[in-house]
Parts: C-alpha cells; structure tokens; sequence
C-alpha cells in the first residue's frame, strides 16, 4: 500500500506542474478498455484527434508514467478508418518511437507517432492504440498460504494521461469473473458483474490525473519465464529442430507455510486455487517428435494432440506450481521443411515466429537462436521490431568450423510478440553432401587401413628365428593349399570320367568316351607334374615334416583312385565295344566301384584332415 | 553332385532350426558343419570361410550384447539407474567440465556435511576417466553427445568388449570353438547383465571387463612366457584397480593359482617371468591410483602376493642350486634348510609388520567375505545392504540358469585336459563360485568363470555329437551318390549297422542340447526386459486397466529440491538417498551411499530413531534444512523407511547406546499399527512418513490411514509435528520433504 500511495503523491506532483500545451491537438474523445483477465495487462485505447490549430501536426504523443512504461511490452497504433471498416483498416501500424520533447513533466516517458500524412487544420483523425503490460498487476498481499486465494492490485488513472485537452473520455476495466474486492469508487462508477466502468467524463485538462485502484481476484497462472531460449536449427535434410529451454517461475503471490499434499489432492481448486498445473503450448501443424524434459530426464506428464491446423501440447510440470516456485524444462520437436524455408532471389528465408508458443506467456527475456547449416553466407535477420543481434557459432555433429548462429535477444515479450520474423542466408546444396562424405571417406579409411595393416609385415626384427619359422610355416601352409586344390583338380577330372560313362552307357557312344578319356589323360599327367614339384618343395622343408606322411599317403591313395578309375573305365569301354550285356558289364567292374568308393572316401577324409591343420 | 546339394540342405534346415535365440551358440556348431559341405559351394578356401564364419559370429555376439541391454532405455529412458552410478554420473560431469586436475583435486563439500568428502581420493577413476575419454573422443570427431549418453552407454559397450575378451579366453584354455560359445553365453548372462545394463553406470560395468581381461593376459602370458603379455596383463591390472575394489580378487587369485602350480610341480620359467613381471610392474601401477596408495606393500590384504613373490624367487634359486649341485641327497638337505629359514623369516616379518602397525589387519569387508557371518555381528553397515546378504538357491538359478549345470560338466572336462590354463579357469570358477554364495553381489565376478567353464562343457559336447553325426551322414551321402549311379551301395549298409543308435542318439543329444541353450536364451531375455531393466528411479506398475502407471515420485521430489530450496539448504535422509539429493536435487546432504563414516550414518539413524524434539537437537547441531523420507505407504512400495527403520536403529544402536533395539520391537515383532511400542509410534520416522496420513483413505473399503505397504492401519493417526513443516510430499507420497524451522524466538 505503500508504494501505491507514494505513486499517487508523485504523480499529484506531476500534475501541479503547468505545461505548456504543446500543439494544438485536442483529443475529441478517448476510450479506454483494460483487461484484466490475465496476468498480461492489455489497453485498448481509441483516440480522436482533431487539430484546432492552423499549422498541419504530423505527430501524436502518447504519455506514459516512467513506472508504467517499464513495464510496456508492447504498443502498437493504427489509424481507424471509421465505425464501419474498423477491422479492414488496420493494415499498417503507425512508426512509434521514444521522444524527450522539451518542458515535459519529468517521470514520464513519452511516445511520438508519426502519422500518415499531416493533420490539417480542422481534421481529426482516428488511432488504436494497444499498449499491453507486464507485472502490472501486484499481489497484495503478497504471501499467502496454501488454502488462500491469490488477491491482485491493478492501479491506473481514471483520467487519460494525455498532454492534449481530453474533451470526452471513458474506461472500462474487464476482471476476471472472480470476487472483487475494493475498488476506487469515483463518480460516474458502475459495476457490471465484472466489468467496472468510470466515466464518461469531460473536458478534462493536459495532465489530469485520477488514481483509481482495483483489488480482486486473479488466480489465472501467472507463468513468467525469466529466460527462454529458442534455438530454431535447420537442417536441408528435410527438418527444422525446434528447442526451447524454459526457465519458469510463478511470479503471483508467493506461498508461505507448509504445502500439504492431502488437502491439495483432496480438493485441488480450493487447496491450491493460485497454483497452476498445467501449461498449454501451441505448436505448428505437422509438429513431430515432440518432447518434453529437464535436466535430470524425461518428464512423463505431457500429452499431446491435435489436427491438420494445430498440435495442442499440454505439459504439467513436475509439481504444481505455487506462488514464487521455480522450474526449468526443456521443450523440442520437429517442423517439416518446406513449411519455414523458401527461396526468395537466390536466397533463402526462414520464415518463422518469433515468440513462445505458450498460452498467456510473459517472457522476461528471450534469445532466439538460429542455427544455421554450416556453410551458409551472407545472413540477416528481419524482425517488425527492434531486437538486439548477435551472431555465434554453434558446433554440432560432423562440423568443421561450426555452424553460423544468429542470435536475436529481447526483454519483456508477450503473446503479441508471437509473429514472424525471417532470416535471409545463402547456401549451396552440395555443402549438404560434405557431413555424408565425411562419414564416408572416415569408414573408407578405416577399412583400407585394415587391409593396410593385414598386408604389411609390422614384425621388428626381421631375422629372429620365431620370425622365420612363421615365415616358413606360411609358405608350407600356401603350398599345402595349393597340393589340395591340385588334388581336388584330380578329383573333378575323375569325375568328368565318371560322367562320360554314363554318357556311354545312355547313348552308346564309344568314341566320345574314348576323347574324353584321352583328355582326361593328359590332364592328369599335367597335374601329376605340379603335384610332385610341390611335394618336392613340402619333403626339402622342414616345418612340414609332421605333416608330410599324410600329405604322401593322400598324394598315394589318390594316384591309386586314378588308376582304379582308369581300370574300370577302360573295362568298361571295352565291354561296350564288345557289345557285352548291362549285367556282365556290372560284374566286371564290380570290385572297381569298390574299391574306387572306398578310396574315394579315404581321399576326402585326408583332404579335410589336412585342410583343418 | 545330387548328394552335395543333398547335404547342403540339410545344413540350411538344421540351421534354421537353431535360428531362434540360441542362434548363437548354435553357430558355432555350424561353423563347423559348414566348413566341409560349402567347400565348393562358396569357392572359398576353408580357412577362410572360417574367419568368416567366426568373425561374423563374434560380431554378431557383440552386438546382440549391446542391444540386449538396451531394454531400459527403450521402457524408460535414456537415464542413470539407481544409487551409485548418480555418484558416478556426478563425478564424471565435473571431469568433462573442470578437467582432470580439478577432478583429482576435488573436495566435495556437498556430501557429508559438515565434514565434507575429498573426492579424488576417495574414488576408483577409472570408470569416469573412461567415460570422459569416450566423450572427448566422440567431441574430437565431432559427434556431438551429451555426456549423459556416454555414461549410459559405457556399460553395453563393456559389456560387448567383454565377450571379446571371453572368446580369446577360451580360445586360450580350450579352442576356438569354445571362445565362441563363451562368448555367447556371458553376451546374454543375466548374472553380468544385471550390473551392466544400459544406464547401470558404475564401477562394475568395466572392472568385470577388466578383470576378465587381466586373467586373460595373464593366461596367455603363463603359456607363452612373453615379457609382452605379462606386461600387458600388468595394465590390465592397473585398469582394473583403478576402477574397482574387487582388484583383491585378483591380487589374491593369481598367487593362489602360482601356488598351486608350484605345488603340483608345474613350475616353469614360463610362470616365473609372467608373475614376476605382472607383479612387480602391476603393484607399481597400482599404487598410482591415490584410492589405494601403499596398500599393497602395506595391507594384510596383498600380503599374500608378496609371499608368492618371494617364494617363487626361493624356488628359481632352488632350481639353480639342484642344477649346480648335481647330488641329490645334499641338494635335499640344503631345500629343507633353505625352505625352513625362508618360511620363518617371511613369518617373522609378516609378524612384526603387523604387531608394528606397518602392515594394517584385514578389513571387516573382507573378513565378511571369508566369514559370511561376520558382518551381520559386527558390521551392521554392510550387512543392511541387501546386495550384501548371502545368496540364495534361486537367485543362482535366476542368474545362471542352465549354466549351473554346465558348470560341474565343465570342470570335467578341465580336469580331463589339465593344462596351466584349465588349471586356472578351475581356481577361478571354484573361488568366484565360494565368493558368489557368501554375497549376491558376487555373483557377478562368478559370471565369467561360470561362462566360460560351462562353454567348454558346450563346446567339446557338441563338437564330439557333431563329429559322430558328421561321420554317418558322409558314409550315408556316398553311399548314396554311388548308388544313384550304380545301385551298388548295399556294402555300405555293413558299416551303418555295426552302431545302430549311435548316430540317432548323438542327434537327439544335439537337439537336446539346443534345446536348452534356447531354453537359457529365452530365460535371459526375459531375466533381462523383466527384472534387471528397472532403473528404480522411475517406477512402473499395472494400473487397475492393465495400462502402464508410471511413478516419477524421485525425480519430482529432487527437483524440487533443486528448483525451490536455498542453494545452501543441508538435506538430512538416510545414507540411500545421498548420492541422488546430491546429484539431482544439488545439494548438500548429511551422508551419503560412500558409507565411509559410521558415526555420522549413526548420528543421522539416532535423529531418525529419537522423539521429535531430541532429534530436533540433533539436527540443530547438524545445520539440517530440510528432512527427506521415503514412504511407501500410499503406493504399496515396499524399499521405504519404514521398512528400513530397524536398520537405522541398529546403527545408530551400535553407536549410541541409548538407541535400544527392543524399545521399537513388540515382543520381537516389528509393526507400525496400533499394537506398535510406544517409542515407534512417536519417533521421526513415524511420525515424518504418517504425518496426516490418517486422514487419506488409500484403499477402497479400508479405514482410513490404512498402509498398503505392510498391509495394516496406522497406530498413531494423529501425528503432530512441532519442529517440522511439511514443505513438499510428491504426487504419491513416495517422497516425503519436511522443513525444520527455526528455533522459537524466547519471547
């Protein structure tokens, strides 16, 4: 209470002092709507300004107190074009900016607008004003317990602060459907379930001042984030990664005393009617894997749904929030390409908004970060309003010299900050190739680097006996492989063999059968050649010697597969050509075949026995 | 040519009929089936289709082991589990962020309040350097992780480097084929996954890694009698000791196992420079980690190597002498002088080392493990912890399964082919065996041995069924492709009727054995989704629809310790919760799961245990804040502090006489209900976890203040509480926050 009567004594103050009147605009009339329904404070004001004077006047002031203006986060003015096209002409806002006009009242911070064209004598003009409001609204009193209701005070002025003559003006307060419980009554006041309304009052002087204060119940969530971080990363793969690092506090009246867990679950909205649960977040359509965490893990308390215009994602924080709690979380998810990135003349624009997507949300200061792909030039940011810029680099996967960074840092922003804003870079596809390419050449590397060190001798002393002897022992080992693979060359003749007796005894062929053998014959003696030279090197080496006398008796039982084979085949081709019957046939060569299966049994076994050494 | 594509069928089929989840033992068998049949087949030469064959296996064993670890973190998330590796994940965050030096001089004022913890000293390293190792590497090559990732992941990836190590060990005591399967088998074990899961961060995801390594470098050193391997195997040792306590394993294994070679007359120079070198250079290692320090010249504990050591010099010299002299009756009377003044000297100095104080006596942890009822009698600290507690029947069966059989078969087979290496896998898998039945914990050092031991069992089975089936079904094809051609197989019949059911029998013994080894691969995936998955942070339960009800209760409470109490605020909970409050909810707390201090663990048991306003004083002398209890009375869980108050009486008991067991006991019996002594209903603990408890109806259809924890309605419904607030109870009351509020002004 304090505070509100010495704001009351200082602004008294303000209006003792005679100002000269600066131009001769006079304010026909002013409305003023306020709402209060959240913790945001909104002020719908409409002006009609006419120019009494006879110079044509260019600007508007707008007058702040210095104590509300700290907390304006937002003012925006358009020209009205009347009752009928109200909506439809509320195309472009008027430039605003801070001015220090000379003989203006100190404690107030002053705004000049820039109207469209000149006001003429006798003209009046139209203009929306919307100045939206943090921390505005205080809580009195300012600890409560966990069972009390969360009480707020909200002061203003019944007057419009205006260094203009206000001929007619009125306000009207919209509270949230909740109890009141005081507020300033002046004349003209009247109540209407929750709307107050002062006013109309007339021909009031510059500077008039009238404090009123209103004292009700609010217990919307008043969630403050004290700092967001947005990082906004786009990736020319197909996504833009949306994270944003919240750190949440509830800014209404802090809670005092114990928290009771029975009675807050008992009755929820009683026993904890200024707590605030829940968080509603609002995110763009076709949003994907959606997450929601803090520092130590994965917060299950969140649900997501929605359609092809919206994604609603609901998240409860870890506990209830009560008056002064704190919490930090993390929000992310993923945004389709093509609906943020577009090409405009060879470059290409981000095109995405630039607030938070929570309900009702005051910001107390944001950066947002755009990570751009590595390899992007020539990047700026366009924002509708002023933000400060920086840029850093960002080091992610597969980077080389980072990716560039635009930073872009705002104080107090609220909802109505929640437009788009555009970043302009250029980038050349193929530097979408590099990060692939890299992970390409690192794997190619890796295995020539393999097949480097398989094929090179790294062995330090290339002259001590272990060396050698391993040295020796492959040598015997690749010339044991070969004696097998030459025996297993024999082998398939032999069976080529085979096969052309069949033949024989499906057509009758004898003469074909005789080519064949006659082949097969030189063939064998070719092998039979390379199988000594081989033999020869195995018997001079010494490492081999273990093995050797299987080695022979595999070269000796396959010598003798051959000869049996050729026994039966010549006896065969030989009953054939004395055209003797099937079974005689069979007879005779029946202690060929057994002996040529039994052999040919021993043969593979020794073969694998050898191989498995 | 018909007989071969023959046979090569019939390989697909059994190969499809393995590839259930025992597919990986199975292959080994098919390695070898394979390696004759697709000889001409694949054109590829034997050997290396073999590399091929083995390779792919080991490789697919190695993943199959990180993956099967991985169901935590697809049930829950990536997150750290439980108590310890909290500690660990703190830690190894302040290395990646201040750096080594930092690190190793850290005091840590967090824990332990007021006394503080010096943490560099106090700590195995070589889990968190690891860990960080792993992370810069990846930042270097520009992954970018977060170290949470790293620390989750580090022990599947140990896991997996494990069944590597256990491949080249079996390949050492046995062969190739037995590598295999041993690595087969400890990929899926639940006895080593219940440690190593993904998010399971502690010191024993990369010791058991460690330690399986070193005896393998030892080993190989032991068979070789390279300086190389003996060398490398002192780094194994180093790595072990420097990230887990369970190095007295090995310190004490390997002079044992040098022990009995000496003594079944295996000695060899082989062994002398293998335990020589890995000694020598292994103790010097060591005693760079500042955890362990001198302890090994210093501790009754090592006092066993260093023996062997000497003797084993004694002996070198013996053999000497026996060489010089050359007469064996003077060379026997000179071993009896030499071995009688050696073994008295070492006595003497054993003896005076101790009595001095030189040589510290064995710690009650290890007299504990030699003496399973030690520390239920004398150290209540140890004996509280339910890990510590003697293992029962089925928790063996739980975690070995089948192998508990293979195991004897196992041995078996070792004594069959004794070698220095069987003899060692042997020593191993008995003591670990003992080690495991004394502490569940153990299990774990066991797991290894037992993998490997029963491999051998598997491995030289099966390779005997194969062969005998292998051998007829060659018969039978050529049998057969001759017959095609010229019906004149019939003398082949002879040699299949000479062993009717041989052949028949080795295949149902193979089926059999396939059999269970799919039973053991079933079993261990379900041991593993079902009950080593749990990070217990994060609780999951059935809801009354069959849906999943998750309780976060944990996290929720820890932060909002973070978020909303004084960054100085000192938290008083039991010793559990320490290393969460610390590293969750960052702050500092009175004690913590480095159970170093029993008095302070016993101050913070007697405020527990002692009527409001005594324990009020304690905890005025104590700088406490804020009181954190665990109360599962709501949810029906049942590791709360209720249950584990008697504990909390017992040490603080032990050091504080006036805490008296009996005065919280009815008749011997422990309850919370109204037939509950007089002095329970009324200390901290009660009346922290009741508090307004008798007015919540928990249940339908029971009164109100009805504990579904221990099944019973509360005794004292009407707790007040004069020097303590409620300041935070979590959504199901598993966490329960109380502040102590400041002393009354006088007027």
């Amino acid at each position: 209470m304090t505070r509100s009567t010495r704001f009351v004594l200082f602004l008294l103050a303000v209006v003792t002092l005679s100002v000269p009147v600066l131009s001769d605009l006079i304010l026909a009339k002013v409305e003023r709507r306020i709402d209060l329904t959240s913790q945001i404070v909104r002020i719908t004001t409409t002006l009609k300004a006419e120019n009494t004077g006879s110079d044509p006047v260019s600007e508007v002031l707008l007058t702040f107190p210095d104590i509300q203006a700290n907390h304006l986060a937002y003012l925006t003015v358009t020209v009205n074009g009347g009752k009928g096209k109200a909506k439809s002409s509320s195309g472009g806002n008027l430039p605003v900016e801070v001015v220090h006009p000379e003989g203006m009242p100190p404690s107030l911070t002053v705004y000049s607008v820039s109207l469209p064209k000149g006001l003429g004598k006798g003209d009046s003009l139209l203009l929306d004003v919307l100045a939206v409001f943090t921390h505005s609204l205080q809580p009195v009193p300012e600890k409560i317990t966990q069972s009390d209701i969360q009480l707020v005070l909200f002061q203003e002025s019944a007057h419009y602060l205006s260094p203009y003559d206000v001929k007619v003006q009125s306000l009207s307060v919209k509270l949230p459907d909740a109890r009141i419980e005081s507020y300033s009554k002046l004349e003209n006041t009247k109540l209407h379930g929750s709307e107050i309304k002062y006013g109309p009052y007339e021909n009031l002087p510059p500077f008039s001042y009238l404090p009123i204060v209103i004292h009700f119940e609010s217990n919307h969530p008043f969630a403050v984030a004290k700092e967001l971080i947005r990082e906004v990363e786009i990736s020319h793969w197909g996504n833009v990664q949306v994270t944003e690092h919240y750190s949440l506090i509830h800014a209404g009246a802090q809670s005092k005393g114990e928290f009771s867990r029975l009675d807050y679950q008992a009755r929820p909205y009683v026993r904890g009617a200024s707590a605030f649960r829940r968080l509603v977040a609002r995110l763009p359509p076709r949003a994907h894997s959606v997450y929601y965490r803090d520092e130590i893990g994965n917060i299950s308390t969140s649900s997501l749904w929605g359609d092809s215009k919206k994604m609603d994602l609901e998240i409860e924080p870890r506990y209830p929030m009560f008056g002064g709690w704190k919490t930090t979380f993390t929000i992310g998810y993923g945004l389709p390409l093509e609906d943020f990135l577009f090409a405009v003349d060879g470059k290409r624009v981000l095109n995405i908004t630039f607030g938070s997507p929570m309900r009702e949300l005051v910001i107390d200061n944001l950066f947002v970060k755009v990570v751009l792909p590595e390899g992007s030039s020539e990047f700026s940011a366009s924002v509708p309003f002023p933000v400060k810029q920086r840029q850093e680099t960002k080091i992610s996967h597969l980077d080389v010299v980072g990716r560039p960074v635009v930073v872009l840092e705002k104080n107090n922003v609220v909802p109505e900050h929640n437009v788009n804003f555009q970043v302009y870079y250029k980038f050349n596809c193929l530097s979408m190739l590099r990060e692939p390419l890299m992970l390409i050449a690192g794997f190619f590397f890796l295995f020539v680097s393999c097949v480097v060190y398989m094929h090179v001798d790294l062995s330090i002393s290339k002259s001590s006996p272990t060396y050698l002897a391993k040295l020796q022992w492959e040598e015997v080992q690749t010339n044991i492989q070969q004696l097998c693979s030459i025996i297993n060359r024999c082998l398939t003749t032999n069976e080529k063999l085979e096969a052309s007796l069949r033949d024989l005894s499906r057509t009758g062929d004898v003469q074909a059968c005789k080519t064949t053998r006659k082949s097969v014959d030189s063939l064998l003696k070719d092998l039979s050649k390379e199988l000594k030279s081989a033999l020869t090197f195995l018997q001079s080496s010494p490492q081999a010697a273990h093995i050797l006398p299987k080695v022979e008796e595999l070269i000796a039982k396959e010598r003798e597969l051959q000869e049996r084979l050729m026994a039966k085949h010549s006896t065969v081709v030989d009953c054939y050509e004395k055209k003797l019957s099937g079974r005689e046939i069979e007879n005779r060569i029946a202690p060929h075949q057994q002996k040529i299966t039994a052999l040919r049994q021993e043969v593979d076994d020794l073969l694998e026995f050898i191989d498995e050494i | 040519m018909a007989g071969k594509a023959e046979s090569l069928n019939g390989t697909v089929k059994s190969g499809s009929n393995q590839s259930g989840p025992a597919a990986m033992q199975a292959s080994a068998f098919k390695a070898d089936l394979s390696n004759m049949i697709s000889l001409k087949s694949f054109k590829l030469k034997t050997k290396q289709q073999e590399l091929l064959i083995r390779v792919s296996i080991l490789l697919l064993v190695y993943v199959l082991a990180f993956i099967t670890r991985l169901f935590s973190v697809l049930r829950y998330e990536s997150m750290i589990h439980e108590f310890d590796p909290y500690f660990n994940y703190r830690t190894t965050l302040f290395l990646t962020e201040k750096g080594f030096y930092e690190f190793w001089n850290w005091f840590d004022s967090e824990s332990w309040y007021p006394l503080g913890r010096i943490i560099g000293g106090t700590l195995y390293p070589g889990l968190m350097v690891t860990a960080a190792l792993i992370y810069w590497l990846m930042r270097f090559l520009r992954f970018a992780v977060h170290i949470r990732e790293v620390c989750v992941l580090t022990a599947p990836f140990f896991a997996s480097n494990t069944t590597l190590v256990a491949y080249f060990f079996g390949k050492e005591i046995w062969d190739s084929g037995a590598g295999l399967v041993a690595a087969a088998l400890i990929a899926i074990c639940p006895g080593y996954i219940s440690r190593s899961v993904a998010g399971s961060y502690d010191n024993e995801g990369v010791a058991i890694f460690a330690l399986l390594l070193t005896f393998y470098l030892f080993v190989k050193a032991v068979n070789t009698g390279s300086l190389a391997w003996s060398l490398a195997s002192a780094f194994g040792y180093f790595y072990m000791v420097s990230a887990w306590g369970g190095y007295v394993f090995i310190i004490n294994l390997i002079p044992l196992y040098v022990l009995v070679l000496l003594i079944t007359g295996r000695y060899s120079m082989r062994l002398y420079v293998a335990y020589n070198c890995m000694y020598i250079l292994g103790m010097l290692l060591a005693m760079q980690i500042r955890f362990v320090g001198f302890q090994h010249v210093q501790s009754g504990e090592h006092m066993a190597a260093m023996g062997v050591f000497f003797l084993i010099q004694v002996f070198y010299f013996l053999d000497w002498v026996r060489h010089a002299l050359a007469d064996a009756k003077l060379f026997e009377a000179f071993l009896r002088i030499t071995v009688t003044t050696a073994v008295s000297f070492g006595a003497i100095a054993l003896g005076v080392g101790t009595a001095s104080g030189y040589i510290s006596p064995w710690t009650g942890r290890f007299y504990s493990l030699l003496d399973p009822t030690y520390a239920k009698d004398h150290i209540p600290i140890i004996a509280s912890v339910s890990e510590h507690q003697p293992t029962a029947w089925s928790s063996f069966m739980f975690d070995f399964h089948i192998l508990l059989f293979f195991f004897p078969a196992g041995l078996y087979f070792c004594f069959k082919r004794l070698s220095d290496a069987t003899i060692f896998i042997v020593m191993y898998g008995l003591t670990s065996m003992y080690f495991a039945g004394v502490m569940v914990r153990l299990i774990l050092v066991a797991t290894p041995a037992v993998c490997l031991i029963s491999a051998i069992a598997v491995s030289a089975t099966v390779k005997n069924l194969a062969q005998l089936v292998r051998a007829k079904s060659k018969a039978v094809q050529s049998g057969s492709s001759k017959g095609t051609s010229t019906a004149k197989g019939s003398s082949k019949g002879l040699v299949d009727q000479s062993q009717p059911f041989q052949r028949n029998g080795a295949i149902v013994l193979l089926l059999g054995a396939f059999y269970l080894l799919s039973r053991y691969a079933t079993h261990c995936t379900w041991v593993t989704s079902e009950a080593y998955s749990s990070p217990s942070i994060v609780l999951a339960a059935r809801g009354a629809h069959g849906n999943r009800v998750i309780f976060d209760d944990y996290r929720e409470a820890y932060y909002w310790l973070r978020q909303n109490t004084p960054p100085d605020a000192k938290v008083m909970s039991w010793w559990d919760y320490g290393y969460q409050i610390t590293a969750m909810g960052n702050r500092t707390v009175i004690v913590d799961n480095n159970t170093w201090n029993n008095t302070h663990i016993a101050t913070v048991g007697r405020a527990m245990s002692s009527y409001e306003d005594e324990a009020y004083e304690i905890m005025r002398s104590l700088d406490v804040d804020y009181v954190l209890v665990v109360f599962g009375g709501v949810t029906g869980y049942s590791s709360d502090d209720i249950n584990k108050f008697l504990w909390m009486v017992r040490i603080g008991g032990g050091v504080f006489p006036v805490i008296k067991e009996p005065d919280y006991l009815v008749n011997g019996e422990y309850r919370v209900d109204k037939g509950a002594a007089p002095k329970m209903l009324n200390c901290l603990m009660y009346k922290l976890c009741y508090y307004r408890f008798g007015e919540l109806t928990t249940e339908y259809g029971k009164p109100p203040g009805y504990d579904r924890a221990r099944g019973v309605e509360i005794g004292n419904k009407d707790v007040k509480l004069e020097y303590l607030e409620e300041a935070f109870t979590t959504q199901n009351w598993i966490v329960r926050i109380y502040k102590v509020k400041p002393p009354k002004n006088r007027w």
